[in-house]
């Protein structure tokens, strides 16, 4: 957690050192490198391709005064991360379902990378933008994986093509196509079964789909925990079927996604889109930037806010928002907080995602915490609401009052009240300018 | 095919890999810094992360200073015996026999082999003679209790079932409930993916575990984690996070039969200690086989294993 902290920390540590050496040389750099290669191996990014990477960044920062600067640490991850964008590609490039109708998109990838449900998202996506979807279900193999496509369109009112006798997948296709031209369908969306790419026979069956469909787009569908071996499943796929983008799946997790720099490295071809979640909406269009604070660890906070909005309703965060803005953030609002903050898990895990927090890590008693939690809402539940609304009048005589009724000390109330100043404080300056501000002053300086 | 060829097949491309890695960085050469980083790379390239790498090259550099090893075979035998040693303590089975009915509740992220991983288990303790009864308590993905349902009747066997949409501990109550009126010695429950950051999912995962509890005392036995091997380091989180929730008494890594190596195997012994029961090898039913460190670390490091 919070990588990116870590990353930043060592980097100032070794840019310390070298302080006085003017210019970036060949050797005053090693360390820094090791730091930035550390954090992308543990992010998954592949050993040859983080290598070449950093071949790259180092070309790039040789000669350049980032010595002089009084945080050469963070100019020198900001030009990293300036790479890493460039090589995640630099915009995002969109579906093309350009062409005559029926327009195939064919999905593969191995099993168990969420194929079924993407197929389902997309299709919800292209009824959205008023289209006539057909789903084709030709995984033959996996017990129930027709049943499951079918339910998804019957969820999504959207058809599904299936024989269900046959056990031949190219048979399926022929025979989806005539379907969907007679029917006026004017995209066909293609489910396959779940295979290794050194599945030669396998393999050649999906290439088979692919020669007959002529598909517009081939997209290949990667799990975003995968691992070092993401590099061989990709060009494997490309080159033996020949892919034309990639879709990232489970990215709603807490993987740090390294692999799509790698899948992008060896095939050259876009990452499209990107899976949120289980739900047939959970489909977005993928951003370079985004995916590479993430793989640098700053990705935290970008889940944080994600996950917060999970839990909290927009309207409620919206209000909370203006009131953090004009300050009018209360102790009655603290309270809720809290309550709300509960809901989205536990102390633990919801302060490892801030980047400043990681200090913290190992030091702080969890369950301590939670009651401390607890004695916050205990202390705050005695104050009237007036107090609540108004803390600056809760003086000495109101402080023992609040104690008493709370079965706490005046030193715990005096204590709380510090937090809340404190705690105010932060969240107006974390929600300056959003989560892009919040970003930016990650980056700048 | 005998038990050891499995065990070839589905780790001989892990092997050869790691040792056309290996001796193409030492053969011929006297051992240098060089050799090392390739063993490294070999490492990492497993997914066996950065931290446990450097500390396994990190003791072979030293044997090496210490003049303990000299060639290739030297490198060899020391890797494998350090991982063996490693790996023993987590080759650990899952003590079925301890309890009537036994139960075993699946997890995992989606998509990971859980509900093929349950029909081979429930096979081999078929073969054993034993009663098995699967409850289908993923009453969320869409055709998962299909699913199930296909592989129960390929296996001869009864499932536990609701509707799609209901709740997964009135299912868990249920088969539990069946399973001990009805004699089973091995109770089996599916259970949806999840992603172990989703909170609230843990939640149901919870009550799933707390139903059982209530109706079998010091059920479930068995909190099986089933991890799939081309996940990289995310998969150290997914067995802290599950850990830590529910406790989980066994993994399983599937997919093995694929070029991904599975060394995230080793911080997890490393780190968490907590026994692999099964490695899967492909998507037949028998394609489930014990694991053995023994087995694992020379298929890893290229050693002909003994038959
Ligand atoms: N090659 C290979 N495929 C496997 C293995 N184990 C499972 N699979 C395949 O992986 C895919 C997903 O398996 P499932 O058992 O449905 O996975 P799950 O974890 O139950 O999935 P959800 O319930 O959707 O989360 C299927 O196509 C399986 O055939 C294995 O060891 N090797
Ligand atoms: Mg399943």
């Amino acid at each position: 957690m919070a990588m990116f902290e870590k990353l930043q920390e060592r980097l100032e540590s070794t840019f310390k050192k070298l302080k006085g050496y003017g210019k970036l040389s060949e050797t005053n750099i090693k360390d820094s490198l090791r730091e930035v290669r550390i954090a992308l191996l543990e992010a998954d990014v592949n050993y040859k391709v983080a290598k070449d990477f950093l071949e790259k960044v180092k070309e790039k920062v040789l000669g350049e005064d980032v010595l002089s600067s009084i945080t050469p640490g963070q100019q020198f991850i900001k030009i990293v991360y300036n790479e890493l964008c460039e090589l995640l590609g630099k915009v995002n490039k969109p579906l093309d379902v350009a062409g005559s109708p029926p327009v195939p998109v064919l999905l593969l990838g191995l099993q168990g990378s969420g194929k079924t449900t993407t197929a389902g998202k997309l299709a919800l996506l292209l009824r959205k933008k008023g289209r006539k979807p057909l789903l084709v279900a030709t995984d033959v193999y996996r017990p129930a994986a027709i049943d499951q496509l079918i339910k998804l369109g019957a969820q999504l009112n959207v058809a599904v093509f299936s024989l269900k006798d046959s056990k031949d997948p190219l048979a399926i296709c022929r025979e989806a196509k005539a379907y969907a031209m007679k029917n006026g369908f004017d995209t066909m969306i293609v489910d396959t079964a779940g295979r290794l790419h050194i599945d030669d026979g396998m393999v050649e069956e999906v290439a088979n789909q692919k020669k007959f469909l002529n598909p517009r787009e081939t997209l290949l569908i990667i799990d975003a925990m995968t691992g070092q071996d993401a590099v061989t499943i990709a060009t494997a796929f490309n080159e033996k079927v020949g892919i034309d983008g990639i879709i990232l799946t489970k990215l709603d997790g807490d993987t740090r996604g390294g692999a799509a720099i790698s899948i992008r490295a060896v095939t050259g071809k876009p990452i499209k889109f990107i899976g949120v979640g289980e739900k047939l909406d959970a489909l977005e269009p993928f951003h370079p930037e985004r995916m590479a604070s993430r793989i640098l660890g700053m990705g935290d906070v970008v889940s944080l806010v994600e996950r917060a909005q999970e839990v909290f309703d927009e309207k409620q965060a919206l209000d909370l928002e203006k009131k953090i803005r004009k300050d009018e953030f209360t102790l009655e609002d603290f309270k809720d907080q809290i309550k709300q903050m509960r809901k989205l898990g536990s102390m633990e895990s919801i302060i490892s995602m801030f980047p400043g927090f990681n200090k913290f890590k190992g030091t702080i008693d969890f369950s301590a915490a939670e009651k401390d939690i607890k004695k916050t809402e205990a202390i705050i539940s005695s104050m009237t609401r007036r107090e609540q609304v108004y803390p600056h009048i809760i003086d000495g005589n109101r402080r023992v009052r609040i104690a008493k009724g709370s079965g706490t000390k005046v030193q715990d109330v005096n204590e709380l009240m510090k937090k809340f100043m404190e705690t105010k404080k932060m969240m107006k300056k974390l929600t300056k300018g959003g989560l892009k501000g919040l970003q930016k002053q990650l980056l700048s300086k | 095919m005998s038990l050891f060829d499995k065990i070839k097949n589905g780790l001989a491309r892990t092997r050869d890999q790691l040792r056309t890695r290996i001796e193409w960085v030492v053969k011929g050469k006297p051992i240098d810094e060089d050799a090392f980083e390739g063993i490294e790379e070999a490492l990492i390239l497993a997914d066996a992360g950065f931290e446990t790498t450097e500390i396994l090259v990190a003791s072979l550099k030293e044997k090496w200073k210490r003049g303990q090893i000299k060639t290739t075979e030297d490198i060899q035998t020391s890797m494998i015996e350090e991982v063996e040693k490693l790996l023993l303590p987590i080759e650990r089975h899952i003590p079925t026999d301890s309890k009537k009915p036994f139960v075993i509740l699946t997890i995992g992220v989606n998509g990971v082999g859980k509900t093929t991983t349950i029909a081979k288990l429930a096979n081999i303790y078929r073969t054993s003679k034993k009663k098995v009864l699967l409850g289908a308590c993923d009453t969320f993905r869409a055709a998962a209790v299909e699913q199930l349902e296909v592989w129960a009747k390929r296996l001869d066997m009864d499932v536990i079932k609701h509707t799609e949409g209901s709740d997964p501990a009135a299912v868990a109550y249920d088969a539990t409930k069946a399973a001990k009126a009805r004699g089973i010695d091995v109770l089996i429950l599916d259970t949806a993916g999840r992603l172990h950051t989703k909170v609230n999912l843990m939640e149901e995962m919870k009550k799933i575990k707390r139903v059982i509890t209530k109706e079998v005392e010091g059920a479930p036995h068995e909190i099986l984690l089933i991890i799939d091997a081309t996940n990289g380091q995310n998969t150290i989180s997914q067995v802290k996070t599950f850990h830590e929730a529910l406790n989980i008494t066994g993994i399983v890594v599937t997919k093995l039969d694929g070029t991904a190596k599975g060394g995230f195997i080793l911080p997890i012994a490393h780190l968490l200690k907590i026994p692999i029961r099964y490695i899967g090898v492909g998507e037949k039913m028998d394609d489930l086989i014990p694991f053995s460190a023994r087995d694992f670390s020379r298929a890893l490091f290229g050693d002909k294993p003994e038959t």
